[in-house]
């Protein structure tokens, strides 16, 4: 079967009932998207489909039909995403699993909601679990980002 | 018992890791180096100065960080170390974990015996040169007890002003001049006089050749990038999802795998079907695997979600637990323990049995306190790739232990330690769960079957979750005198929880038996400044052999909430406020009566908070370091809402101020985690809960406002990564008994109140 994937077409032989997690991971070699608990319950996984954030482990490789974003994609012309300079600007990450699955949270977040509030960033961000508890700079670099990104970079 | 007899049982771990690995004792091995790893994998042009330092022609530098970075910061601090004295700033050097080896020995992490962190005494200081002495001839290369930076702070600045000195002379011998005349800043050795200068890649070769020289340490007061802020090396990585973890780790016609362990520790397949499982699409090989870390099958298969549905498809009947096997005989086995009263007090001041004799009932608080096993949950599930070929393996996997990874992987592959590479990554979290041999052992038992190809080996969370060495359950009882002017003049604390050295000895080397006292049965509570009269902490073993383990902050983690909360209770009930209580008691020890201070006035203490909302505060000195804190919670028509937790801290010299601060905060969250809704629990001697689903922790949408600061009061340096945990619990706790009037007395809280 095919994937778009980052804007490629990728052929896998996958058995359509496989997660697209591991699709991604096994088969198609893309690594961004992280396994942390297989049941949508951590959100290290979280990709897009057509610009909306899902749980690629509880996702059926073989229902798949739109364009899958993953963190590899996120960036454009070789320039970071403001949601990923805003992180690198706050020192957001610390072991860093969680953190493709956040950013991608987040970027799908302010891309429906540009300035969002706090109690949106919970609402928003509350399936994406951080062992390492780095929700405050988290919160604080979802704000910078908007701005980032209101400021035009 | 003389106290010269208390050998620590992690005194006695170490020694018998140096008898089962074959290390020599003597004097003479003492004094010989160890030899530098970085001499056997050198690229094209390159030069090794020491272990700690690679430089290429090319100018290429490369920092050897060999501790386990876990989300630490410890690559860019161990980094910076370097980086001061050799003159480079960190954006120009490239950082490696690098290979495992003696000479990175950790000196610090077996130092701590029992004794309180500032004990000064001959006594002390002379145990801990003995233990610092024990761990070089050990050479085992750990990441715990929260000791990376105090262990490096002397070697890796050598390691970079040798190097610069040397780079200096090899310079100074191409300029016809003194080196002394030299500068160096930028990778560049100039000569002032002829304007003219040499990069160090120019002058490697020739001078990682020259004789190194003793050199000063610069001071602190020239430092320009340790003492501040910097950024973090792993950062462009982690935000940009490179393949940096070892799950990440993708070789050549790899195949890929995972285990399904026996639920019950110890336990044995009494029948089994593999004929199901092993039809399965997908499905290559499915291999018995028997260890002292378990038993149980592993599955080859060409991805993961294939081994992951045979491994479920496993028609498979185990065998009964040998423990006490559900909460109830748990529970039962820890009173029991309580009860004998045989423990080691490792705190025993004054005469605390005439004391209580003594005390009139009006001036006796009791209490029963209790803690659950709780799992590490790291992001990260336990994983490892092996690559056996040509009699030698190849191994990826993120651990806190790469020489003990090598020393038992060899072993279960039946060759040399020579003939083992382990290639330690960046790790998806660790909190002391990577220091345990499992994952690394079944990925090699799997490579042995693998025909030649590397396999990775992932675990499902369930198999994580329900295959841990846990933090173990606690128990504890306590009663306190009151004096006159309701200050506590008598503490005597009974805690009862299992051994963590004795369990990992059993399954890494079962022949040894350690013996003395065990401070990590009562670290957190026998060893806090509370000058209290008449004080007695004891703790007793208890025999359960669930596997345990080092869970961040470790015996602090469930202590400080069992005696910082009792100490709020005993001014609960004398009506002394909780902080001016502390500071009374801890008026001897200014380090800590400065953090206590510093933090009520961060959270305006002396100002009670808005109606609806109260707060709590708890200390705890752990791994060196110095912690307060105080939270603020309030109530809301879900339930409790932690809305503010402030911290204050002193670790001595800090390195890293912001560095520093995200581990208070991170620490603290861990803590919070454990206090709100964590625990595993037991049910025909298989743990209950699997995934995040029943093992949650802490969310965005629950996680308080956090304020950190840094004092700098303490006379010697402590760690970081664990002691912001300790205090969390027991502030909240007692910051919900403000509010609510209720005393929770045993953790997760939420088995009693409602978190919003």
């Amino acid at each position: 079967m095919r994937l778009n994937v980052n804007g490629r077409d990728i052929d896998v032989d996958a058995d359509p009932d496989m997660p697209l997690l591991w699709a991604l991971r096994d088969l198609a070699g893309v690594m961004g998207p992280k396994f942390g608990c297989g049941v949508a319950a951590c959100g290290a996984c979280t990709v897009w489909i057509d610009g909306q954030p899902v749980r690629s482990c509880s996702e059926p490789v073989g229902g798949v039909n739109g364009r899958i974003t993953t963190i590899e994609g996120l960036s454009a012309n070789g320039e970071l995403h403001a949601v990923q300079k805003a992180w690198i600007e706050l020192q957001v990450a610390q072991c860093g699993y969680c953190q493709s699955g956040q950013i991608m949270s987040a970027a799908a977040l302010l891309a429906a909601k540009p300035d969002p509030t706090d109690a949106e960033i919970d609402e928003a961000m509350a399936g994406n679990l951080c062992r390492c508890g780095t929700y405050p700079r988290i919160r604080a670099a979802i704000h910078r980002a908007a701005a980032i990104a209101k400021a035009g970079g | 018992m003389s106290r010269l007899g208390t050998i620590t049982r992690r005194t006695l771990l170490v020694a018998a890791v140096a008898a089962a690995g074959g290390v020599a004792f003597g004097y003479y091995s003492y004094r010989k180096p160890y030899p530098n790893p970085l001499d056997g994998e050198l690229g094209e042009g390159e030069a090794t100065f020491n272990p700690w330092l690679k430089i290429a022609a090319d100018g290429k530098i490369t920092i050897i960080a060999p501790r386990a970075e876990m989300g630490q910061g410890i690559h860019t601090t161990l980094a910076a170390l370097v980086a001061e004295e050799l003159d480079v700033t960190l954006e120009s050097v490239t950082v490696e974990h690098g290979p495992p080896g003696h000479v990175y020995y950790n000196e610090k992490m077996t130092e701590e015996g029992p004794f309180p962190f500032w004990d000064e005494s001959l006594f002390a200081n002379s145990m801990r040169g003995a233990m610092g002495v024990a761990a070089k001839f050990l050479g085992i290369q750990g990441t715990g007890g929260s000791t990376s930076v105090r262990d490096a702070y002397e070697r890796m600045r050598l390691a970079g002003a040798t190097a610069r000195e040397m780079l200096k002379d090899a310079a100074a011998r191409r300029f016809g001049v003194d080196a002394a005349t030299l500068r160096t800043a930028g990778g560049k050795v100039a000569d002032p006089a002829s304007g003219k200068s040499f990069g160090y890649g120019e002058l490697a070769a020739e001078a990682a050749a020259l004789p190194p020289r003793d050199v000063a340490l610069r001071e602190r007061k020239d430092w320009t990038l340790l003492g501040k802020p910097q950024k973090r090396v792993d950062m462009p990585a982690k935000v940009t999802g490179a393949p940096i973890f070892a799950i990440d780790v993708r070789l050549p016609d790899m195949l890929h795998g995972t285990v399904r362990m026996s639920p019950r520790f110890g336990a044995k397949a009494t029948r089994v079907d593999l004929s199901k499982a092993g039809k399965m699409p997908g499905v290559i090989k499915i291999v018995p695997i028997e260890t002292l870390y378990g038993s149980g099958f592993g599955i080859i298969a060409a991805n993961t979600w294939a081994a992951f549905k045979a491994a479920e498809a496993i028609d498979v009947d185990w065998g009964a637990a040998a423990y006490p096997p559900d909460d109830a005989a748990i529970a039962a086995r820890l009173a029991e323990t309580l009860d004998r009263r045989d423990g080691a007090a490792l705190r025993d001041d004054g005469d605390v049995e005439t004391a209580f004799a003594n005390a009139t009932p009006d001036r006796l608080i009791e209490a029963a306190y209790s803690a659950p096993y709780l799992a590490h949950a790291t992001m990260e599930p336990m994983n490892a790739t092996a690559w056996l070929r040509d009699g030698k393996l190849d191994i990826w996997c993120g651990n806190q232990g790469p020489t003990l990874v090598r020393q038992f992987c060899a072993e279960a592959a039946g060759i040399a330690e020579e003939q083992v590479s382990v290639h330690t990554t960046l790790m998806g979290g660790g909190f002391g769960r990577r220091i345990e041999l499992d994952f690394s052992l079944y990925a090699t038992l799997l490579a042995k079957e693998a025909g030649g190809k590397p396999v990775k080996v992932t675990w499902t969370r369930e198999e994580d979750m329900t295959h841990d060495a846990y933090r173990p359950a606690a128990a504890g009882r306590f009663r306190a005198a009151i004096g006159a002017d309701g200050m506590p003049v008598a503490l005597d604390m009974n805690i009862a929880t299992p051994s963590i050295l004795k369990s990992i000895l059993s399954r890494t080397f079962p022949s040894i038996s350690p013996g003395g006292p065990d401070r990590l049965l009562s670290e957190g509570a026998f060893d806090q400044p509370y000058a209290i009269t008449h004080c007695r902490v004891t703790g007793s073993e208890a025999d359960l052999s669930i596997p345990t383990g080092f869970w961040r902050s470790v015996g602090n983690s469930q202590n400080a909430f069992f005696h910082e909360c009792f100490l709020d209770e005993i001014a609960a009930k004398t009506g002394l406020d909780p902080v001016q209580m502390r500071l009374k008691l801890m008026a001897d020890y200014p380090v800590a009566a400065k953090v206590v201070a510093k933090v009520a006035e961060m959270a305006d203490w002396a100002t009670p908070p808005p109606a609806g909302r109260a707060r709590g505060v708890a200390f705890c000195i752990s791994f060196g370091s110095w912690v307060a804190q105080i939270a603020e919670v309030s109530q809301t028509p879900s339930g409790i809402r932690i809305e503010k937790i402030w911290c204050a801290a002193d670790l001595g010299t800090v390195l890293d101020p912001e560095i520093v601060k995200a581990q208070m905060m991170s620490g603290i969250v861990f803590g919070l985690s454990q206090a709100v809704s964590q625990q595993i629990t037991f049910a025909d001697g298989m743990v209950q809960q699997g995934n995040f689903s029943d093992y949650d922790a802490l969310r965005i949408n629950q996680c308080p406002e956090i304020e950190v600061e840094l004092l700098d009061n303490a006379p010697k340096m402590g760690g970081a990564g664990e002691p912001g945990t300790p205090p969390a619990a027991p502030a909240l706790a007692n910051a919900i008994s403000a509010l609510t009037g209720k005393r929770i007395r045993s953790m997760p809280l939420n088995r009693e109140i409602d978190f919003a």
